[in-house]
């Protein structure tokens, strides 16, 4: 291994009985990296995720974050060693306010969540940091409101916002905007683009404006399988590519 | 040796067999309509405190027998109209706690009604005499439940398997949103499915008073059983549960000859391991496989 | 801000000050009292599992009955010391929660639900057959125990069982507080919510939930030992599944997630059956159980919620008018 990659995954299989839904994946991520992840509905997007994070156990395959096997690491401890995910339905905890589920994430990752009995300051300072986070996300006048009240671009950012406060090292973004009434869109492409330069991110998404504008790499997964890889320009213009995605949903 | 397992089996057969009929209501509910019910032996004890006040009143058995099955649906009608609908948009915990407080209900009713003590079911009296089954003498009432059981899990089986409300439950079971989707009427659906249900428990707690006698504590004391077979045999399984229900039955039945003393704790600790090492039961739903 | 915070105070003075009233105001029943803070810390104990974490149980009187035979067979066969009985029948509890903890607490739903039903199941049915240790139907009796720092004795007239409760009330309910206040506390509340969320922020769930299953396990084996003592007589009534089923209901009638609310409902549903049992013997189970109905499907938080689901009927109603 010449360089240091932020996540390899070599050889990634996965099937549900008579159903292939990941063959043989290969993919790397350099540190930094901005990767998108395309394809058609029933590729096997959400199962490769799904792959990487723990969530599901593949067959086959090995999966490096910097250089460390995650081999039978549950997807808690992934998530310790800065491997996030964020999800393209939401999972955030609608009864809690906004600036909680972001407190609740940081205490976790400072593993203060551990501490039954002693409260108060860190409890406090995890607030803080959070209030401190939904303002640099331009939210902070959702701290206050519960989640299942907030418009849902801004559930969305939340989402965003929450996977970052665990420091990850390599970002997976579960279409990040799906579901979001296009005049919020924008703000979420702002959100994207301000996201720290030195984490490497994974996007999964179906709207193709986001990834032209997002990412430096695509690669095509279909039927399970990597069917192309390249920049966006060279993906834009091969014929495969076009023949099982682009060409059924224009841009 | 042959004739004593004979025994045992005819024993745990026919014990299998009311467990059956009390609790194939349960299984296609909780696989149709995801409520976690715990109120369902209610209704097969109000079954059988039905057919018990009709016999000691002199009514033919199979007439008291008939009209506790009625009386079953028609409060099964009635409560799934009522307290059971706002349920299903409900938690699982919510669901829990109401049916809870349904058996309360029913077992301080009870209580106030017919009193605190055991309360019998008058037998013909063809049943209550043993039967010459050619290796030995046997008693008549167990003989009867095993074909009366085994006559309605025919006819259910007919009606699943061949009908179109059986077909349509089936679907429904098995896709909820499709059926919904391709015009079936899941509201009437639900509500004919846990009368019937409720209707064939109380004739269960009717024909099976004779093995789980009835008092008022019947309703709690004996739900834990019906549940066991439905999780056992997978929610929603005709087939799971009636093979749960015999293989409790004898199980069950075995122990009380082999390990009397230790036969109670030793059936919940193998349904603790056994839920452990099959979580969604032996025959898991088809809807998750 | 500062008189938000007198209120508060007042709030939490108000029923600690109705116990040290009642001691006072009714000494010729304390018996009663002492009950009534035996199920508010069974019903706490509930709470922690079931209100706080989601944890779907039925099966609190595994622990409340082991910690009530282990208290009183303490005092039987080992020492007449209450305190040491206590601290046994709470150990044994912690390490019973946290064997069957970690077995079941993997499952959730119905299946869960039927792993607990059936460890309560096991217990109650061990203790029926076992009448040389439990007593059987008998219930286990000759309990004698010594005086608490041998200076408070155990008499006829309850003070001090009274106050021996009260003590351990508080101490749990102060622990209790400071638990689900602290980022553990909220990492409950997420789970609750979301399980899979909170792995995806690096929760291990399952251990979150195993410490909790355990506290609560303790306290409700505490909530026992305490019965074992108060009473100098342990039932085979403990280990029923009627008994998990009437804690539940003394919780959700006071509402979850509240700590308070087990003050209320375990107080209403002692009072409910103590006076209706005098109108008839088996009437407080139709009563207790209409209201549960009653709670679960009008007042969501339990009746301490009343007042707030008034005002949602009043407002609707509004709205239909206008409409």
């Amino acid at each position: 291994m010449s360089t240091t990659r932020a996540l390899s995954v070599r050889g990634l299989a996965k099937r549900f009985g008579a159903l292939v839904v990941a063959q043989e994946i290969d993919l790397d991520l350099a540190p930094g990296a901005r990767v998108a992840l395309i394809g058609p509905n029933g590729a096997g997007k959400t199962t490769f995720v799904n792959l990487l994070t723990g969530f599901l156990e593949p067959d086959r395959g090995r999966i490096e974050l910097w250089g460390q096997s995650l081999q039978g690491l549950r997807p808690e401890q992934r998530v310790r060693r800065g491997l996030v995910r964020t999800h393209q339905i939401n999972q955030l905890l609608a009864d809690n306010t906004a600036r909680d589920n972001l407190a609740i994430a940081i205490a976790e990752r400072d593993r203060h969540a551990w501490r039954l009995f002693r409260f108060g300051r860190q409890w406090d300072r995890c607030c803080e940091e959070a209030q401190q986070r939904l303002e640099e996300m331009e939210t902070a006048a959702a701290a206050d409101r519960r989640v299942s009240e907030l418009p849902y671009g801004e559930q969305r950012l939340l989402e965003i916002a929450i996977a970052l406060s665990l420091r990850p090292r390599v970002l997976l973004l579960d279409e990040p905007a799906a579901g979001v009434p296009s005049h919020e869109t924008e703000v979420i492409h702002q959100a994207l683009d301000r996201l720290p330069a030195d984490i490497a991110i994974l996007i999964i998404e179906h709207d193709m404006g986001v990834v032209f504008r997002f990412a430096h790499e695509i690669v095509v997964l279909a039927q399970g399988r990597v069917l192309a890889r390249g920049s966006p320009a060279a993906i834009s213009a091969d014929p495969r590519v076009r023949a099982v995605y682009l060409g059924k949903s224009p841009v | 040796m042959g004739s004593f397992g004979l025994t045992v089996l005819l024993d745990g057969i026919s014990y299998g067999m009311i467990l059956f009929l009390i609790s194939v209501g349960l299984t296609v509910t909780m696989g149709l309509m995801r409520v976690v019910n715990l109120a369902h032996g209610a209704f097969a004890m109000i079954g059988g405190y039905v057919a018990g006040y009709l016999t000691q009143r002199g009514c033919n058995f199979y007439l008291a027998a008939l009209a506790a099955a009625a009386a079953a649906a028609a409060l099964g009608a009635v409560t799934e109209r009522t307290i059971y609908r706002p349920l299903y948009r409900k938690g699982e915990l919510a669901q829990v706690l109401l049916t809870i407080g349904f058996v309360f209900v029913a077992t301080g009713a009870v209580t106030e009604i017919f009193g605190a003590f055991p309360y019998p079911v008058v037998f013909p009296p063809y049943l209550t005499r043993p039967l010459d089954i050619g290796f030995r003498q046997y008693p008549a009432y167990r003989l009867f439940l095993i074909a009366s059981g085994a006559a309605i899990a025919l006819l259910l089986w007919l009606v699943l398997d061949n009908s179109l409300y059986g077909a349509r439950l089936r679907a429904a079971v098995d896709n909820p949103r499709m059926a919904r989707a391709v015009g079936i009427n899941v509201s009437l659906l639900f509500t004919s499915t846990f009368t019937v249900g409720c209707g064939l428990a109380g004739l269960g707690g009717a024909l099976g008073a004779g093995i789980l006698s009835l008092e008022p504590a019947y309703a709690l004391k004996y739900v834990v059983l019906f549940l066991v077979v439905v999780i056992v045999g997978g929610e929603g399984s005709f087939e799971g549960s009636f093979v749960a229900a015999m293989a409790l039955g004898i199980i069950d039945t075995l122990g009380k000859y082999f390990v009397a003393e230790a036969a109670p704790y030793l059936l919940y600790t193998a349904v603790f391991a056994l839920l452990l090492w099959r979580p969604k039961g032996l025959v898991p739903p088809r809807s998750l496989a | 801000m500062r008189r938000a915070r007198v209120v508060a105070a007042i709030g939490h003075a108000v029923p600690w000050a109705i116990a040290v009233v009642y001691f006072f105001a009714v000494p010729s029943d304390l018996d009663f009292g002492t009950q009534v803070m035996i199920w508010i810390l069974f019903a706490m104990s509930l709470d922690l599992a079931l209100g706080y974490a989601g944890i779907l149980t039925l099966g609190q009187a595994a622990f409340f009955g082991l910690g009530a035979y282990t208290a009183g067979l303490f005092a039987i066969h080992l020492s007449p010391d209450p305190l040491l009985g206590h601290l046994a029948a709470i150990g044994v509890t912690m390490l019973v929660g946290a064997l069957t903890g970690a077995m079941i607490l993997h499952t959730t739903g119905v299946t869960l639900l039927m792993l607990t039903l059936a460890i309560v199941s096991v217990l109650s049915q061990y203790a029926n057959q076992a009448t040389d240790l439990t007593g059987g139907d008998n219930g286990l009796q000759g309990i004698r125990l010594d005086p608490i720092f041998g200076v408070f004795e155990f008499n006829i007239f309850g003070k001090t069982a009274y106050f021996y409760a009260l003590v351990v009330l508080f101490g749990w309910f102060v622990l209790a507080r400071r638990i689900v206040h602290s980022p553990f506390g909220r990492s409950l509340d997420g789970i609750r919510q979301n399980p899979h969320r909170m792995r995806a922020i690096g929760t291990p769930v399952w251990w979150r939930l195993l410490a909790i299953y355990t506290i609560s396990a303790a306290m409700a084996g505490s909530a026992g030992a305490l019965s074992a003592h108060a009473t100098r007589f342990v039932g085979l009534s403990v280990l029923d599944l009627l008994t998990s089923g009437t804690v539940t209901v003394a919780l959700i009638l006071g509402g979850t997630r509240r700590l308070y609310g087990g003050f209320i409902g375990a107080t209403i549903y002692l009072v409910v059956q103590d006076y209706s049992a005098k109108i008839s013997p088996f009437f407080w189970e139709f009563v207790v159980g209409g209201l549960l109905i009653a709670t679960v499907l009008l007042l969501e938080g339990g009746l301490l919620d009343f007042g707030p689901a008034v005002l949602r009927l009043r407002d609707r109603w509004q709205a239909g008018q206008r409409r």
